[in-house]
């Protein structure tokens, strides 16, 4: 049995210690916000936060999944978060929208760590984040935006 | 009769009940009430010419609830493009909805009911918008006519605001949700009643907003499903959640056209999870839409499935494959370019005698250009769910053409297409991978050994690049003649590349129409002697749409091309690209012998040098062509006309020392007529501004011994927020007077071209092999 913490849920799970967190947030818990793109930590769409950090998902086991995990869906009442979400609505970031939840995760675990981020930074933090649809450069603005509500509070 | 004075002439009877439900009138009924204009276009051309055709009764397409809530329905597959939201737009715009009190109901795979759905081609926007208006203007004439019934007031004197019938004179109002239940007892008004808005009235159609070159016009009207992707409620065809379901993953032959010779599966059924392992049999060759075959293993959850596939020991047999079990790319390479020194089937001849021109030349020009296979590779890898129960299969899948969907399920189950339903999700990309429903029979060949449960069939970004539908590989060879003035005299292109036809039928090992009308034969120059070559291409492996597909070789070398000759004449690029377009004129494709135009009327969309002219100058204006550059640092030009759409973009770069790209800025401009949403036109562009920088520097897919040698995103690489361009612009032409024309891909073909110019501005070293890779160091 291997006791996990999601979105301050504590959840219970016969599950392999070996099955990777997303397989088990999809289709184990049923939360489907965190999606797979390559399963090799090489596209971001996997991204969640671990004692807020960014962490790929895809191919953290469960039995490493030992600190506070916070996903897409709990996004919306996170301070950070929901800021950013604002900033991608504003500015139509999405196009198809499937790599967005872990665009998302990275851009605000990013501006937890970092507030006021450079530009190069930015581009650093979320250049794990692989969008095929090409939304980088409203990415970018976004993530800019949501800086800017940040501070502005 | 007078139709004047019989706004509401009585229609077919089937179309009553507007309003009150979604389960409209056929098609088929409706037929027989077009006008004679629109019946030929029915016939012919654009959407009319497509299985399906268009629908535009409001009931099939508009509900109105008496809280107010409007539910339009949209008929096409979401996939990045913004239809949900444009479409939708469209409607509520002609109707007068508030954006507010606005829903969309995504459609099943229904054609008959819902014309066509085929969502590829980039006619989403340019075959509904008429058809979304007209629907709308009928319901919008019934609204009024219920509210000029209830104040038994003249018709004219009532007139539509925002979600609100209003009595002028009165100054009388009644909201759309307490006029609904009235309306709905109407028959539809005939089309020739309706009156579609002034452009002066309109709210959302044409009008800009959202992000504009960097300044946010307005964050209104927002996107339909805004929320639910950024809160993570979207559900995607990966996303669907039935009690139940059952989780399967499939070991596919390697080479195309192998089979499995036998397996072991004694490990596989060891891992806990692993339910079931079972053998899928493929097509003949050519494949077509069916399943390659194979090995599947259907698990209690995705990564049992997946670890048990780990497990399984397969012998393959390549005897069934030929010769693609030799297929490797570098020799097929080779091959295609030792064939493009001798002569091919010719499929345009215009003018004198191309190579005694070539011979005499003052200067001859020639260089060969290569683009390798590529794959679509979208953010969803394919993924469907299907339950089949009492003979009847239903299944829930992120699909293009949903339509070929339902028949392809049909088919192999050996059931009637009427007893299959396809539920469309939204696609997490799609790109021309999720065209073909292979993956989704896949998914109902593994669920028909589970009956009455959901099977879900989810592909790994391995099996994606792995079995992918693959992107054409092609060589083109050029050769020019230039006079003593470098004026081009003579042109000759010679394309070889597999086609998309040996997907359905014997390799025909040469374009097909419309693959020679993406770009090819639609050549604009305005040359003395030109001839079109087309010498054969086999094909070896699934060779499928890619985002704008042969557009992409034809453009990259065209537009190459036409920067090298300029740089022999010693002109510069941009003022020598007008030259070879020559005067202001409109060209008739099949004079170029192009019959297909997209599937468009040759009339309402020639090919239009003016159009062409126009969007080289703004792309060229805004980012400053001409200026002096920093040694390193250059500007490239290319321009393309597709899918009845015009763009052209200029690249700012710069290349250091130790050939390292930075992309400063892009301009795009961007001609398709009239623009239904400009906020999602300038995404599309900029969309694929960043795609085709891919296809320039990175995306290839290559084959050993007919197996692909990339299967992950560390080996087939793909664009990264650092490769984007640090300044992006679209421009959009206005243009509401030509027809209007397609959004999706037109971007994409000018990119790569451009960017090599812009390279070639920088370094002074010509990029003729795709991608670029490291061609850039040393």
């Amino acid at each position: 049995m291997i006791s996990l913490t999601i979105n301050g849920e504590k959840h219970d799970l016969d599950v392999p210690d070996d099955m990777p967190l997303l397989w088990v947030l999809r289709d184990v818990i049923g939360m489907k916000g965190t999606k797979f793109g390559c399963g090799i930590s090489q596209c971001g769409a996997c991204t969640v936060h671990m004692d807020g950090a960014a962490i790929r998902s895809c191919i953290t086991p469960v039995s490493a999944a030992t600190g506070e995990i916070e996903t897409i869906e709990a996004m919306a009442e996170d301070t950070v978060g929901k800021n950013v979400q604002q900033a991608w609505l504003d500015l139509g970031v999405a196009q198809c929208g499937y790599c967005q939840a872990g665009q998302i995760m990275a851009a605000t675990a990013l501006l937890k760590k970092t507030p006021k981020p450079e530009t190069q930074e930015i581009v650093d933090a979320m250049a794990g984040n692989l969008c095929r649809c090409g939304t980088y450069n409203r990415i970018l603005a976004a993530v800019e935006k949501a800086a800017d509500m940040e501070s502005s509070q | 009769m007078s139709r004047a004075d019989d706004r509401l002439h009585i229609a077919n009877v089937s179309r009553r009940g507007l309003l009150k439900g979604l389960a409209g009138a056929s098609a088929l009924l409706l037929a027989a009430r077009w006008d004679t204009a629109l019946a030929s276009e029915q016939a012919q051309f654009g959407a009319g010419a497509m299985p399906g055709g268009w629908v535009d009764d409001p009931n099939v397409f508009i509900q109105i609830g008496s809280d107010g809530v409007v539910t339009i329905v949209n008929n096409r597959s979401e996939m990045g493009q913004g239809i949900r939201t444009s479409l939708v737009m469209v409607g509520a715009d002609e109707l007068g909805a508030d954006w507010d009190q606005v829903r969309v109901r995504q459609a099943d795979g229904d054609q008959e009911k819902y014309g066509n759905q085929n969502t590829d081609g980039s006619r989403s926007m340019r075959h509904w918008y008429d058809p979304m208006r007209r629907a709308a203007a009928a319901a919008r004439l019934m609204l009024e006519q219920a509210a000029a019934n209830q104040w038994d007031v003249p018709l004219h004197e009532v007139e539509t605001r925002v979600h609100k019938i209003v009595h002028k004179p009165s100054g009388k109002e009644l909201g759309f949700g307490a006029l609904a239940e009235a309306a709905s007892q109407f028959d539809v008004p005939d089309r020739t009643a309706l009156v579609l808005k002034a452009n002066s009235e309109l709210r959302f159609i044409g009008k800009e907003s959202g992000l504009v070159n960097g300044t946010l016009e307005s964050a209104y009207p927002k996107a339909i499903d805004g929320h639910d992707i950024v809160t993570g409620q979207a559900v995607f065809g990966a996303d669907i959640d039935l009690e139940d379901t059952l989780y399967a993953v499939i070991a596919r032959p390697p080479v195309y056209g192998a089979a499995v010779k036998s397996f072991d599966d004694t490990e596989a059924l060891k891992i806990s999870g692993v339910e079931k392992v079972m053998r899928i049999d493929g097509a003949q060759q050519p494949a077509g839409f069916s399943p390659l075959g194979g090995v599947a293993v259907v698990a209690s959850n995705t990564w049992a499935a997946m670890q048990g596939r780990k497990a399984l020991k397969i012998d393959w047999d390549n005897g069934p494959a030929g010769d693609n079990a030799e297929y490797t790319s570098d020799t097929y390479r080779k091959s295609l370019e030792e064939a493009a020194g001798s002569p091919g089937k010719v499929v345009r001849e215009n003018g004198g005698d191309v190579d005694a021109a070539l011979d005499a030349a003052d200067k001859r020009v020639s260089a060969t250009y290569y683009m390798p296979h590529m794959a679509q590779a979208p953010m969803e890898p394919p993924v469907a769910t299907v339950r089949i129960r009492d003979g009847k299969a239903e299944a829930w899948a992120p699909v293009q053409n949903p339509a070929a969907t339902r028949d392809a399920i049909a088919n192999r189950l050996g059931i009637d297409r009427s007893e299959v339903t396809v539920h469309v999700t939204l696609l997490g990309g799609g790109f021309g991978r999720k065209s073909k429903p292979d993956f989704v029979t896949e998914a109902a060949i593994v669920a028909e050994a589970f009956q009455g449960r959901p099977v879900k069939l989810q592909w790994s970004r391995e099996d994606d690049i792995h079995h992918s539908y693959f992107h054409a590989v092609t060589v083109d060879r050029m050769d020019a003649a230039l006079d003593a003035e470098g004026k081009a005299t003579a042109w000759r292109h010679r394309t070889l590349s597999p086609s998309i036809g040996s997907l359905f039928a014997p390799d025909p090992k040469h374009l097909q129409e419309f693959e020679q009308g993406m770009g090819l034969n639609t050549m604009p120059f305005d040359i003395p002697a030109i001839r079109l070559e087309n010498p054969p291409a086999p094909a070896h492996v699934r060779i499928g749409w890619f985002r704008a597909v042969y557009n992409l070789p034809h453009a990259w070398a065209i537009q190459s091309f036409a920067s090298e000759l300029a740089e022999a004449a010693g002109k510069d690029h941009r003022d020598y690209l007008l030259d070879l377009l020559g005067p202001d004129r409109e060209i008739g494709n099949l004079t170029v012998g192009d019959g297909w135009n997209y599937g468009e009327d040759p009339d309402k969309y020639p090919i239009d040098i003016a159009r062409m002219r126009r969007v080289i100058e703004r792309a060229t204006d805004e980012a400053g062509w001409g200026r002096k550059t920093e040694k390193g640092r250059g500007l490239g030009l290319a321009f393309h006309h597709s899918f009845v759409s015009y763009t052209a973009i200029v690249f700012d770069v710069e290349v250091d020392d130790e050939g390292q790209l930075t992309i400063h800025r892009a301009d795009i401009a961007f001609d398709c007529g009239p623009q239904a949403n400009p906020e999602r036109l300038r995404s599309q562009l900029e969309g694929a501004c960043v795609m085709g920088i891919g296809i320039a520097m990175q995306n290839e897919v290559t084959f050993e011994d007919g197996v692909a040698q990339q299967g992950n995103f560390d080996t087939y690489l793909v664009p990264r927020m650092p490769d984007a361009p640090k300044v992006l612009h679209v421009h959009l032409i206005d243009n509401p007077d030509d027809a209007m024309g397609g959004a999706g891909e037109p971007g994409l073909p000018p990119v790569a071209p451009a960017l090599c110019n812009a390279i070639h501005a920088a370094t002074g070293k010509r990029i003729r092999k795709l991608p670029v890779g490291d061609q850039l160091s040393g």
